[in-house]
Order: structure tokens, then sequence, then C-alpha cells
């Protein structure tokens, strides 16, 4: 497929003779001012107030400025830190994994599988819809399926299968990753769909025409050239678990614990300077995650 | 494209890809049956008859919180953060497309922003906001911290669209004598209509549905995910359930409208 990148377009606009009042590198300082000051003052400028703040002093009512290195020796010292950042990082682990899967089979069966461009696009909606509803709905429509009088615990009790309703379906770990998975699986399925849409069908019969089976032409021809995109759904999914707080607080129960949810209980306790402290490793750990990812593709040519 | 009959393979995966589309929609069924539980019924099933009785609830004060007050202001809200996000990326995709020096750089705050967790940009607003002495409320730190969700997705967006648009229709534009503006009026905007329409919907369902970083900024007034946040916690009745059908429901409606926006524009576009 061809694509036009921003060079050529620059060029473009470069070689076109009509005079302007304005200079073009003018006029494209000025497009980009909004984008630059909103950031700037609502994400830039709040993270160095959290960097500087998680230096300061506080009690229960106010915080101090101050240089201390307290607040992180308390969270990096504490046992309750590192076991809450390992099972993160295992909802983090199982849930990429569960949505890998899922998204690839289901962006596979929609690139590859579908005929017609216009039957894709309304089965992508299909999968689409429910990802532009409220996450805390589509939360807690698990309770009366899970619930221990639940949809799938009466089903059990009703056939026999069971004579006790299973405890560990709802506010257990398996819920906060069933929950997770159902939250966050679109997010993987939309980059890989739109590198797999760009595949050149011809790769494929030129791989068939020279006798492999399609489960060589998947593993050798597919796989590979959809990693770009898996990169990007793993950007994706790997940052709103780390960030998530609602669905581990809901579906657990309040019986597990993440990074953010700390954070969010330090902050109800007015404990900004620790949430603070909280916020910059947390911070920190998931800019490393993605800087990795980032070696692996540039965003910029799979858009 | 390879046109044999259907493999086993597809039939294994339009299996799966059903189970995939059960398990979307199936819980959100659960939660739109329930709203019409009886009124003894509980939480769970079985219905216990079928009533209105958690629908008329949600328009008692007393049941739920500001039910009409924070849709309102969610509504609002989302409103104002379509537009901005809608113009700003709209202009951002300009100037990347033109390039600058720094674009580089600012790309990679756009992607900062999509990746720095909800919870610390709610924060970090909260205490900018207290430490400059601002009243932190929905429709200015609130109003900021959902920009650093949807703009991202618009600026990605855009870019996407300009990687795939041809310089070729405002070469002939300008041989035809068109001021730059009316290239951009006439050629460039009536063909990337429909996309800047798909930004305005993330825009605003986006926004709409927002909560973790409303939490620390949106002042005395709740939005309504705060709303329903609050009442996951104490609200016992199906007035939850009733409170997201028809949340859902509001979803649906402002996805369909744009959807058919965006296809009648396309009609009309190759009728032309």
């Amino acid at each position: 497929m061809a694509t036009i990148t921003s060079t050529d377009t620059q060029n473009a606009g470069r070689v076109s003779p009509k005079g302007f009042r304005l200079p073009l590198a003018v006029i494209s300082y000025l497009q980009a001012i909004p984008l630059t000051l909103i950031l700037g003052f609502f994400l830039l400028l709040p993270i160095l107030m959290i960097a500087v703040v998680s230096f300061w002093d506080y009690d229960f009512a106010q915080m101090y400025p101050d240089f201390l290195t307290m607040n992180y020796a308390e969270t990096l010292g504490s046992w309750v830190t590192w076991k809450t950042y390992l099972n993160t990082l295992k909802y983090a682990v199982l849930v990429w994994a569960i949505t890998l899967v899922i998204g690839f089979w289901v962006a596979y069966f929609l690139a590859f599988h579908i005929r017609t461009t216009s039957m894709q696009m309304v089965l992508f909606l299909i999968c689409t819809v429910p990802f532009l509803t409220s996450n805390i709905i589509r939360m807690i429509s698990w309770i009366p399926v899970l619930g221990r009088n639940g949809l799938i615990n009466s089903a059990l009790v009703n056939s026999g299968a069971i004579s006790e309703p299973v405890e560990w379906l709802l506010y257990s770990d398996f819920a906060v990753v069933l929950a997770m998975v159902h939250l966050y699986t679109l997010f993987m399925v939309t980059p890989i769909f739109n590198t797999l849409m760009r595949i050149d069908k011809s790769l494929v019969e030129a791989a068939r025409d020279a006798g492999a089976s399609s489960w060589q032409v998947l593993s050798n021809v597919i796989i590979p050239l959809a990693k770009p995109g898996m990169a990007i759904g793993t950007i994706f999914v790997v940052t709103l678990v780390m960030a998530d707080f609602s669905t581990v607080q809901v579906m657990s129960g309040g019986q597990s614990a993440s990074v953010a949810l700390m954070m969010k209980n330090q902050m109800s306790l007015l404990q900004y300077p620790a949430a603070a402290a909280n916020a910059v490793v947390l911070l920190v750990l998931v800019l490393l995650m993605v800087a990795g990812i980032l070696r692996i593709v540039d965003i910029r040519k799979e858009l | 494209m390879y046109r044999e009959k259907r493999s086993r393979e597809f039939y294994l995966l339009a299996i799966f890809f059903a189970v995939f589309v059960l398990f979307l929609y199936g819980p959100l069924s659960a939660v739109l049956i329930l709203s019409f539980q009886g009124p003894n019924g509980g939480l769970t099933f079985p219905l216990n008859g079928v009533s209105l009785r958690w629908f008329a609830n949600l328009f008692e004060t007393q049941a739920v919180g500001d039910f009409g007050g924070s849709f309102r202001r969610s509504a609002m809200l989302g409103i104002m953060v379509m537009l901005v996000t809608v113009v700003v990326s709209l202009l951002a995709g300009l100037a990347f497309r033109r390039g600058f020096i720094g674009a580089t750089a600012l790309f990679y705050l756009a992607v900062a922003s999509l990746v720095v967790p909800s919870i610390i940009v709610s924060l970090g607003i909260g205490v900018l906001f207290s430490q400059l002495g601002l009243q932190p409320a929905w429709y200015s730190s609130a109003f900021g911290a959902h920009l650093t969700w949807t703009l991202p997705f618009g600026v990605l967006i855009m870019f996407a669209v300009f990687n795939r648009f041809s310089p070729a229709y405002e070469e002939a534009a300008r041989d035809l004598g068109a001021s730059s503006w009316q290239t951009f009026s006439n050629v460039v905007l009536p063909m990337i209509a429909p996309s800047l329409i798909g930004v305005g919907l993330f825009g605003f369902t986006l926004s709409y549905d927002e909560f973790a970083r409303t939490l620390m900024t949106s002042g005395s007034f709740n939005t309504l995910p705060l709303e329903i946040y609050g009442m996951t916690t104490n609200v016992t009745t199906p007035v939850l359930y009733a409170l997201g059908t028809v949340t859902t429901l509001f979803s649906f409606l402002v996805i369909a409208g744009t959807l058919g926006l965006i296809v009648h524009l396309n009609r009309r576009r190759l009728r032309s």
C-alpha cells in the first residue's frame, strides 16, 4: 500500500509557488500551539508538580514544602508495596496474555475470513460499541452473572453439576482478570486488525503457491507481519492494567490491591506526598515498559 | 483472493468470534433485564415480577444522588471535550503533516499522555490546582484532565488520516486557482469530515464515561461516572441497573446517531 509519509507532503508544500501572507513554518507552529499548551499545562506541569510534592513533608491535614526522601524510603522500604507491585504485574501479564490471544484470533478472523469490506466493518463495529459505553457499568454487569446467586452459579446448581455455589467466581482474582479482559480486549483487537488489513494478500497466495500449509502461512507470514500491531496493543493493555484501580476494587471486593488502588487510598487519607512518591515510581515503571516496546515498533509508521 | 469453500478453520473461528461477542454483550444484557426487576426483587436473578419502579426511582433525589445534575454536567463536559478535541486534533494533524522542528517531541508527548496512568494525571492536576490556589471544577480541571485522554486519540487518528491523504487533490485545486483557504475548506475538509466526526465521537464518549481522571479534579459536583462509582459501594437495589441501562442506552443513541451521520455524509459525497 502506498502511504504518503509526512516528508513527502512537506516537500509538496514547499514547491507550491503561491504567495502566503504567513510563511508555512509559522502556520505549522500556530497549528501546533493549542495541543502543546493543553498537554503542557494539564500533563507536563502536573507531573512535575507530583515529582516536587513527592519530596514534601505532610501531616493529617496539610503538605509542607521540604526536601525529604522519606516518602520514597517508606514506599520502597515497605513489604506491602512490593507485594502490591507484584500483584499488579501479575494482573498485567495475565490480562496481556489473554487479550493477545483473543485479540489476534478475532482480528485474524475479521481480516482474513470475512470477504466483504462492509461485513468486516459491521462486525468490527459490533466489537467496538461496548467499548464506547461506561466502564463501571460493564464492570458491575458481571455481578449478577458471577455472584453467589448469579446466573452461572444457579445454572450449575440447578443442573446438578455442583451442590454448593462456587465462591471464587466473584470477588476474586479470577473476577478481576475476567473483567479486565472484558474491558480492554478491544485495545488489542484494533491495532492488530489495522496491521492485518495492511498485509498484501498476494503474500499469502505466494506462500500457498510455494506449498505452505495454512498453519505455515500463519506462523511464517501473518504472525511476523502482525507484530507491530501486537506491540501497540500491548502498550495499551499493559498501561491500562497498570493504572487500574476501579476494576480491582469492585471485582475483588476489596480483597486484592493494585498500585493505583494503593495510591487512591493514600489520596483519600490526604497523604498526597506519599501518593506522589508512589506515582513517580509507577510512572517510571510504566514509561520504561513502554520505551522497551517502542524499541521494537515505530508507532508513526503503523498509523 | 482465494474463493474456495469455507474451510474448517473458518467455522472454528466463526464460533470463537460468536462466543467473543456473547462475552461482550452477555453481561450488559443481564443489567438491561434486571433493571426491570419487580419492586421486591434484588440485585440478582430471578426476576421477581416486572416493573418500572427502579426507573421511577432514578428521578427521586432520595434514592440516588443527584442523577439529573450529574448527567447534565457529564453531557455538557462531553460536548466541550468533543469540540476542543476535534479542533485541536485537526490543527495538530495539519501541523504534523507539514512537519516542524519539535514535531517528534510533541508527538511523543501526545503518546505519553496516552500511557501515563490516569490516576497520576488526576492527582497531578488536583495538586497543581490546589497549589495555584485555583478551585477545581468539572469545567476547568476535569475538562483539562479529560483532554489529556481524548487528544492523543484524536491526534493519532488525524495522523493516520493524513498518512493516507494524497496531496494530489490539493495540488489539483491549487492548479485551478484555489487559495489555500479555499483548498482547505472545499477540498480537504469534506474529504476528512467523516474522520473528524469519528474523532468527535471518541472525544464525547471517552469523556462521558471517564472517571479515574475526574476523581481528583471534579471539585464539589460529581459527574455521572463518579456518581455511579459511588453507588457501587452503597446502593443495594436495582436502581443501579436502571441507571446503567439509561446511560448505556444514551451511549448507544450517541453512537448510532454519529454512525448514521457518517454514512449519510459518505453517501452524499459518492452521489456528487
